[in-house]
């Protein structure tokens, strides 16, 4: 049977084998064929912010220190000693011209090019030769902050990657002073479970009343106070306002934005009860005025959730990233986001803002992510019984007039229909069966 | 008790809500400097407590706390802290300014009693089952705190959940007033790193 074929058994239009999410040699190809061959998000620009400033993460399995070389140049270094293949940086993030390796000393400079080897005389070879720098990713680009890398020179452009995904990025950060966020810690889990279970999860809106109960009922314990956070999803959730959208290449967003009135304040007014919210908020309203409710809604969570695949979702104001591991085993890290206000729109009160957003930032990592991956860890384990083969994502299909197509090609749904996951599943069966050729570059 | 959300929507079973006035945060920005600034530099030698008697006594508020812990007495728990707490998670190697940066979690009271609420709705699905712990508290030592005590220990908790085990190993600072706890700050020596349902109260 060839790949094609393979494949068509495991990825049908109504649901999906359990293999794709049990099978390690499945999890080897998409390290290659997913992980590598399209725009994988790497980092934020805030992480590495000056020259010789680096990061260390991956690309699918491999070891990569992303870096803003001395000349200022983003790049993805392997970080694999070109000699022996020992990672030559062990740090999370630092500053460095050069890196060592600590096994046999050969270091290289932050372009990943070879500055040297202890006693070269040892060696016949010519060390100014490209083979002996470090490997790096070919291509490295970064849109409005958000660093990419892919190894295949047929990816199109990261623009045209991110396509209609683009308009709800730059809303995302338009709405901040100054337009952009920085990175500022993170909320870190891991679940064992297969990383596209959190990618299928990251815009379903069907299990939100559920998985998210014991969210639901704390946010909204005070009687005085029925309608905090996400409670818009009771009750008939695919009337709402709310709406799903497919945008092409395995991204998707859900806009639960129309479910919020218009009037500024209005998202802060459905905030959760956060420590410190109410002295700050005392605060923000003497110096700001009538700027004041804007100025809250940044501190509050943004209903809107931003997934591009196949490892990025901006949620909240969050930058989550879901790093796979192994075939059942995944990183989700979720990195807060604080405001930066450099021309003073807020008055000096971007500091009360991010004082209240740290702690909003808390509140969905500790009360709802944990529950979701352990919903994550209990699929992982259901699928273990392996002659119920089929895993469901028809929720929407074969009902007419229920998924609209847009006439930018995208497909919009109500909040709570699986077409996103199905549309997801279709590119990624055209992904695996794809044969890309991976490069690097030296 | 019932209720439901919409008319003719889903219908949901759920806790009943906490009732009287909601609480008001103390937390504001005086209180967060003054927070920071007692987490730090503390455990100086010159600054230790020697005395038996006291060390004793901090020695057993830690092993009760730990016990209400291990006995999901979450209430009789949180009785033992000032009315105006803090239980501090950092998520950074250093524990930073958390008005700058996230953590791990950073509770006041109002927001450990949602926790606790969480947890008793039954539908935490990370703690369904919940977590059986044995926590183990030693190298106690107390420091002298202006008109304060603070304490350090080391914490292992031995966690089962869902057919696994595994180890939690941190070390504690608690600051104490009058008897209760007045914040607390867990160090988890694995803090910057992935962590697998952190959903058992520290």
């Amino acid at each position: 049977m060839n790949t094609s074929t393979f494949f068509e058994h495991l990825v049908h239009e109504d649901r999906v084998h359990r293999s794709i999410y049990t099978d390690p040699m499945i999890f080897d190809l998409e390290m290659t064929h997913i992980f590598g061959a399209v725009w994988v998000y790497l980092a934020h620009e805030s992480q590495v912010p000056r020259p010789d400033d680096y990061f260390t993460t991956k690309l699918g399995l491999r070891p990569i220190i992303v870096v803003r070389d001395s000349a200022g140049k983003l790049r993805a270094l392997f970080n694999r000693c070109t000699h022996r293949g020992a990672r030559v940086c062990r740090d999370a993030k630092g500053s460095a011209r050069t890196f060592q390796c600590p096994y046999h000393g050969w270091t290289y400079f932050n372009s990943g090019k070879l500055r040297g080897v202890p006693w070269p005389e040892g060696y016949a070879c010519d060390f100014k030769d490209d083979q002996f720098n470090l490997a790096q990713v070919p291509r490295v680009e970064s849109y409005r902050g958000f660093i990419f890398g892919t190894m295949n020179p047929d990816a199109p452009s990261l623009a045209d990657y991110l396509g209609a995904a683009k308009k709800p990025i730059d809303e995302w950060l338009d709405r901040n002073p100054g337009s952009r966020v920085v990175v500022s810690e993170a909320n870190r889990l891991k679940f064992k479970g297969n990383w596209k279970l959190a990618y299928d999860n990251a815009c379903d809106g069907y299990h939100v009343v559920f998985s998210h109960r014991s969210l639901l009922d704390t946010e909204n314990r005070h009687a005085s106070d029925p309608s905090k956070g996400m409670s818009f999803y009771m009750g008939k959730p695919d009337e709402a306002a709310m709406y799903l959208q497919y945008f092409g290449n395995g991204h998707h967003f859900k806009d639960k934005r129309p479910n919020v009135p218009k009037h500024p304040g209005a998202l802060w007014e459905m905030e959760g009860l956060q420590p410190g919210m109410e002295s700050y908020a005392k605060a923000i309203k003497a110096k700001l005025g009538a700027k004041a409710p804007r100025a809250l809604d940044l501190a509050s969570s943004e209903p809107v959730n931003i997934n591009i695949f196949p490892n990025l979702s901006i949620l909240g104001n969050h930058i989550q990233v879901f790093q796979p591991i192994a075939v059942d085993e995944t990183d989700s890290v979720w990195y807060a986001t604080a405001i930066v206000d450099e021309n003073n729109e807020l008055e000096g009160m971007a500091d009360a803002v991010n004082a209240i957003r740290m702690r909003t930032q808390e509140s969905f990592p500790n009360f709802g992510e944990v529950d979701d991956a352990a919903n994550f860890e209990e699929i992982q384990k259901g699928l273990a019984a392996c002659e119920d083969e089929w895993v469901y994502m028809h929720r929407g299909l074969g009902i007419p007039g229920r998924v609209q197509e847009l006439p930018d090609g995208t497909l919009k749904a109500p909040a709570t229909d699986e077409v996103f996951m199905r549309e997801h599943m279709k590119e990624w069966k055209r992904l695996m069966t794809a044969q890309p050729k991976l490069v690097v570059a030296r | 008790m019932r209720a439901a959300f919409a008319s003719g929507g889903f219908c949901f079973l759920r806790q009943p809500q906490t009732p009287g006035v909601k609480a008001v945060s103390y937390v504001d920005d005086r209180f967060y400097s003054e927070l920071v600034q007692s987490f730090k530099d503390w455990d100086r030698s010159e600054l230790e407590i020697k005395d038996p008697k006291t060390r004793d006594e901090c020695r057993q508020l830690l092993e009760r706390e730990a016990r209400l812990l291990d006995q999901s007495r979450f209430e009789d728990w949180l009785a033992m802290y000032a009315e105006n707490c803090i239980v501090w998670v950092p998520a950074a190697e250093t524990a930073g300014d958390p008005r700058r940066e996230v953590a791990i979690y950073f509770d006041d009271r109002r927001r450990l009693e949602d926790r606790i609420y969480r947890l008793r709705t039954g539908k935490a699905w990370s703690q369904v089952p919940a977590s059986r712990t044995v926590r183990m508290v030693s190298n106690v030592e107390v420091f002298k705190a202006a008109d304060r005590m603070m304490v350090r220990s080391n914490l292992l908790m031995t966690e089962f959940r869902a057919g696994e085990t595994r180890l939690i190993a941190a070390w504690c600072a608690h600051r104490l007033a009058g008897g209760r706890i007045e914040a607390k700050q867990i160090n988890l020596i694995d803090r910057d790193q992935s962590l697998r349902n952190p959903s058992v109260l520290l």
